[in-house]
């Protein structure tokens, strides 16, 4: 990687700010990057000529003194997110040749803010998977790589863009996150994800999975950058009735490493029987860091959290069984002929859609039928509010929760390939606070045994992103995690 | 009134429940802003979260939700300040999302009551289950290409109240009486135009049959029907094609059914076994509709005054009775246009004009009140002039017609034509002295003492002579003095 591609977005900023290089030169560096690094497959649509105007325009608006906080900074979008004019695809051989007339929402706030758009990264099918093996467009290679040389799965959904940016072929990237889609694949990535409190960031214009647990955050590889991001994805939305109408505070501002004093929850029910000793001895390493920089930890108990994962795999298939009704070969997309509208339907959906997609799509009809309503789908929303009010209740004696991210570092691909209820494992101890709509973030926190990334996860109160971004920053002062991996693509 | 139907085995009765879909009046629709102006070329009315692109999100109409608040407290019924809005799940090819955003457990509206008017002036109350909010779907149009349906997303999200009956109406009648006071109620307030020709009311109707006393039959469902009169026929068919296959010992099969109206006749569309599971569950990307209880009072406060309560105000303060009444209220329109011709005048002669008159020259007409091209005021006129002597009731008519035919002012036609009306009584005495003179054999058959009738002939001569100009009570008063 050149010089200006190993920038944090800090540093980037600054540099842009003082004149040693302009967004133009940043920019085609990263394009470089992207063109070199095609075996990692994170990207479905490079639009380099587009990155190259608006990297000018962000230099123009430097130069009369006018730039945007993010002014010239490169970014990958998730392909969940439609541009405008540019093919957005969900990673679904459903969407072919789609080009949205508008653009979404939080990546408008971005362009608004500066920021310049490299192209569109790879994602599971629909933001369906964790190892971003489901795409059309073929799997994303991890940039880390085991220490015997096996190539690793990025995690998912938002895969592809935390191999861009790990890969430093953006500097960072937007996610979006359903059950664990930011934090996971940050955590097998070795870098930030944040998935902030549900309504927070709009999803006007981000293709639906779940609409009632979608939520768009940034990928990054420091939690200032995070913290730099979220500012600019943030912010109501009208066009959202989801979208919750409180000012958007300077995240960067509340990183001030003083945690004394707060209340770090250690909640006992993440401590699983088969979680690997690692991650383990990780989370420990993690609550010794917090307590040394002042903060006091508090044992709770979230005690619906085992209900947590068969929750998701009800509520979240159902929503998505009704939100890709849409894909039917009639409007845009994908059309395969039948004779008639019953068999265009069949035909084109058959084709469309892959194994994990087909596979939520007929959980979730069947979870919503006549007859298995109450006993899932019901049951289910019961559950969720259990889920809920056991974190409430938490908050009343902590102020962040600290717990892995992950139960393991990533995995080989193929290896949960057979098995999709070990591969909804791996969502674990994400889909709880998704459940309940709160914030957390993953921190790079160390490497395993296998020389890859494991990330450490916090968890905040509705809204209390500053509180969950200040104590990511210290436990990533404390892990010093700069590691990086060997460059093989 | 008995509503039995006779069969070869018994009487029997008829249970109509009755769905209405009626189209919310509103420049915009239900989640979207696009707009929703009738007879729009296809496809020029869709926005793109009514074509259900990816990623697009509904956002309430606030006018959608006051229109159907409005409509509740119009049917007297208890308004939801919590409801939820469903997905219910099907796939059509104007259904663009795949779902239609409906309410299904917890509806807006609740509870309320029409009251029906009969020609007899007995009235019946009908209950209204529910009211609730909805998407329309998109129009498929089938005649457009040899071997393609094509499809106008124009419709796609307008907002749609379907107002649910209880299963309260026992005839055709009843049926029809429904639809049409619930129209007149929607117009009063104005949340639907009512227009059933171009599809912004519907109705979905109910049919079942049992022996009188007996639990409720098993029902079969006629749908999107689009007048008055088809819905009364489909019952009147679907009543006695349910009553003929029970009594030669077969049974009812719950189904969808549909009303060719070009026959007559209904036909299976669905069976239960081939119905929708529709899967409804709340729609993720709309919370709950909250809103405070004092907005519904604002607008329960801000209500124009509704049919039944104007009714009652013609028979209590005008003295009118129930059958006529009910016809003036029957369109706000016509409400209108009799209270400015009543204003200040006799309550019962213009009513007469209006019901008889007036409505009998539009019908033949084919025009609607709103068209008549005798306006309220010029009506009034003519009543002045009947009520001043200056023209007889016999004159108003011709006048009338004149009026209906030309538009003109009563005053104007009177003037122009010389129909002013004889009132000088030596003129008309001369006339009536005439008469006798000309006619003594009448005169003596008048001392006969067939009194009446002769008087009677008298008073036509007279009348002939003066062209209908004189003034009838003095023509009268005269003959009996002169003849007396």
């Amino acid at each position: 990687m050149s010089d200006l591609t190993s920038l944090s977005m800090a540093d980037a900023l600054a540099g842009l700010d003082a004149g040693d290089f302009s967004s133009k030169e940043l920019t085609q560096s990263y394009l470089d990057a992207v063109e070199a690094g095609q075996a990692i497959n994170a990207y479905t649509t490079v639009t380099a000529d587009q990155a190259l105007d608006m990297a000018a325009a962000a230099d123009d608006a430097r130069a009369a003194g006018t730039p945007g906080p993010l002014a010239g900074i490169p970014l990958a979008v998730k392909d969940l997110f439609c541009t405008k004019g540019v093919l957005t695809t969900a990673s679904s051989h459903i969407l072919d040749g789609f080009h949205p007339e508008y653009e979404s929402t939080v990546t408008s706030n971005l362009w608004r803010d500066g920021a310049v758009m490299l192209g569109k990264v790879s994602l599971d099918e629909f933001a369906m998977g964790s190892s971003n093996e489901t795409s059309y467009f073929g799997s994303v290679e991890n940039p880390w790589r085991a220490d015997d040389g096996q190539s690793r799965v990025p995690g998912g959904s938002s895969g592809g863009s935390a191999a861009a940016v790990a890969a430093h072929l953006a500097v960072a990237a937007t996610g979006t996150d359903t059950g664990g889609s930011i934090r996971q694949p940050s955590s097998y990535c070795g870098l930030t994800g944040m998935k902030p409190t549900y309504g927070r960031c709009s999803r006007w214009g981000v293709i639906a999975f779940a609409s009632s647990l979608d939520q768009a955050g940034p990928i990054a590889r420091s939690v200032k950058d995070t913290a730099l991001m979220l500012g600019s994805m943030a912010g109501y939305d009208a066009k959202d009735s989801t979208s919750i109408d409180t000012p958007v505070p300077d995240y960067a501002a509340a990183l001030t490493g003083d945690i004394r004093g707060l209340k770090v929850g250690i909640p006992k029910e993440y401590r699983l029987d088969d979680t690997p000793a690692e991650i383990l001895a990780l989370w420990d390493q993690g609550i010794d860091w917090l307590k040394q920089s002042g903060a006091e930890i508090v044992d709770i108990s979230l005690p619906h959290t085992k209900y947590a994962l068969a929750t998701y795999y009800i509520v979240a298939p159902a929503e998505a069984s009704s939100n890709l009704a849409r894909y039917d070969g009639v409007k845009y997309g994908l059309r395969v002929p039948g004779d008639s509208l019953i068999d265009m339907y069949e035909n084109t959906r058959a084709e469309g859609f892959g194994e994990e997609v087909t596979r939520r799509i007929l959980i979730g009809t069947y979870v919503l039928s006549a007859g298995y309503y109450d006993a899932y789908y019901l049951k289910a929303q019961k559950v969720r509010s259990l889920i809920a009010r056991d974190f409430e209740q938490a908050y009343q004696s902590c102020d962040v929760i600290l717990t892995p991210t992950a139960p393991s570092a990533a995995f080989a691909p193929g290896e949960n390939a057979d098995d999709p209820i070990s591969m909804y494992l791996n969502d674990v101890f994400t889909v709880p606070a998704s459940l309940a709509g709160l914030p957390g973030i993953s921190v790079p926190a160390g490497l395993s045994g296998e020389g890859l990334p494991l990330g450490l996860q916090l968890l905040g109160r509705p809204f209390d992103e500053e509180t969950v971004l200040r104590a990511a920053g210290v436990l990533e002062e404390a892990a010093g995690f700069t590691a990086q991996p060997s460059k093989w693509w | 009134m008995s509503n039995l139907i006779a069969g070869a085995t018994g009487d029997w009765e008829i249970v109509i429940g009755l769905e209405v879909h009626a189209q919310v009046t509103s420049e915009a629709k239900l989640f979207s802003g696009a707009a929703t102006e009738f007879g729009a070329e296809p496809n020029t009315q869709v926005s793109l979260v009514d074509a259900a692109m990816p990623g697009m999100l509904p956002v309430i109409n606030k006018e959608c939700v006051k229109q159907a608040i409005r409509t509740g407290l119009a049917l007297g019924a208890e308004i939801n300040c919590y409801s939820v809005f469903d997905r219910k799940n099907y796939f059509y090819a104007d259904l663009p999302q795949g779902y239609q955003i409906s309410q299904f457990k917890q509806p807006i509206v609740g509870e309320g009551t029409i009251t029906l008017d009969f020609k007899d002036g007995s009235t019946k109350e009908v209950g209204i289950e529910r009211l609730h909010l909805e998407q329309d779907a998109g129009k498929s149009m089938h005649d457009q290409h040899p071997s393609m349906t094509y499809v106008d997303l124009n419709r796609s999200g307008v907002a749609l109240m379907e107002i649910v009956s209880k299963p309260d109406m026992r005839s055709a009648e009843e049926a029809g009486a429904y639809l049409r006071k619930l129209r007149t109620i929607l117009r009063y307030i104005g949340s639907c135009d009512g227009n059933m020709e171009q599809g912004s009311m519907r109705a979905d109707v109910n049919v079942s049959v049992r022996r009188p006393g007996d639990e409720f039959g098993t029902r079969c469902e006629m749908k999107n029907i689009n007048s008055i009169r088809f819905a009364q026929q489909a019952i009147e068919y679907e009543a006695r094609r349910q009553i003929d296959i029970i009594e030669e010992g077969g049974t009812i099969d719950q189904e969808t059914r549909l009303f060719d109206s070009a026959q007559g006749v209904t036909r299976t569309m669905r069976s239960k076994e081939e119905a929708h599971d529709y899967r409804y569950f709340p729609d993720p990307d709309l919370l709950p509709l909250e809103f405070e209880q004092t907005w519904v009072d604002e607008l329960a406060g801000e209500l124009p005054e509704l049919p039944d309560a104007k009714k009652n105000r013609l028979m209590d303060e005008l003295g009118l009775p129930s059958y006529d009444a009910g016809i003036l209220v029957s369109e706000p329109e016509i409400s209108v246009f009799f209270e400015e011709v009543a204003a200040g005048r006799d309550a019962k002669m213009a009513a007469n004009w209006v019901i008889t008159n007036l409505f009998s020259a539009l019908n033949a007409q084919g025009k609607g009140i709103t068209e008549s091209p005798v306006s309220a005021a010029q009506l009034g006129q003519l009543l002045d002039l009947i009520s001043d002597d200056t023209i007889s009731g016999r004159i108003a008519k011709d006048v009338f017609e004149v009026m209906i035919e030309t538009g003109d002012d009563p005053e104007k036609i009177v003037e122009e034509k010389g129909l002013k009306q004889i009132t000088d009584t030596g003129a008309i005495e001369a006339m009536v002295d005439q008469i006798i003179a000309d006619n003594p054999d009448q005169v003596a058959q008048y001392a006969g003492g067939e009194n009446p009738k002769v008087i009677g002939w008298f008073v036509g001569q007279v009348m002939k002579a003066s062209q209908g100009k004189a003034n009838p009570g003095r023509v009268n008063q005269l003959l009996k003095q002169k003849l007396g």
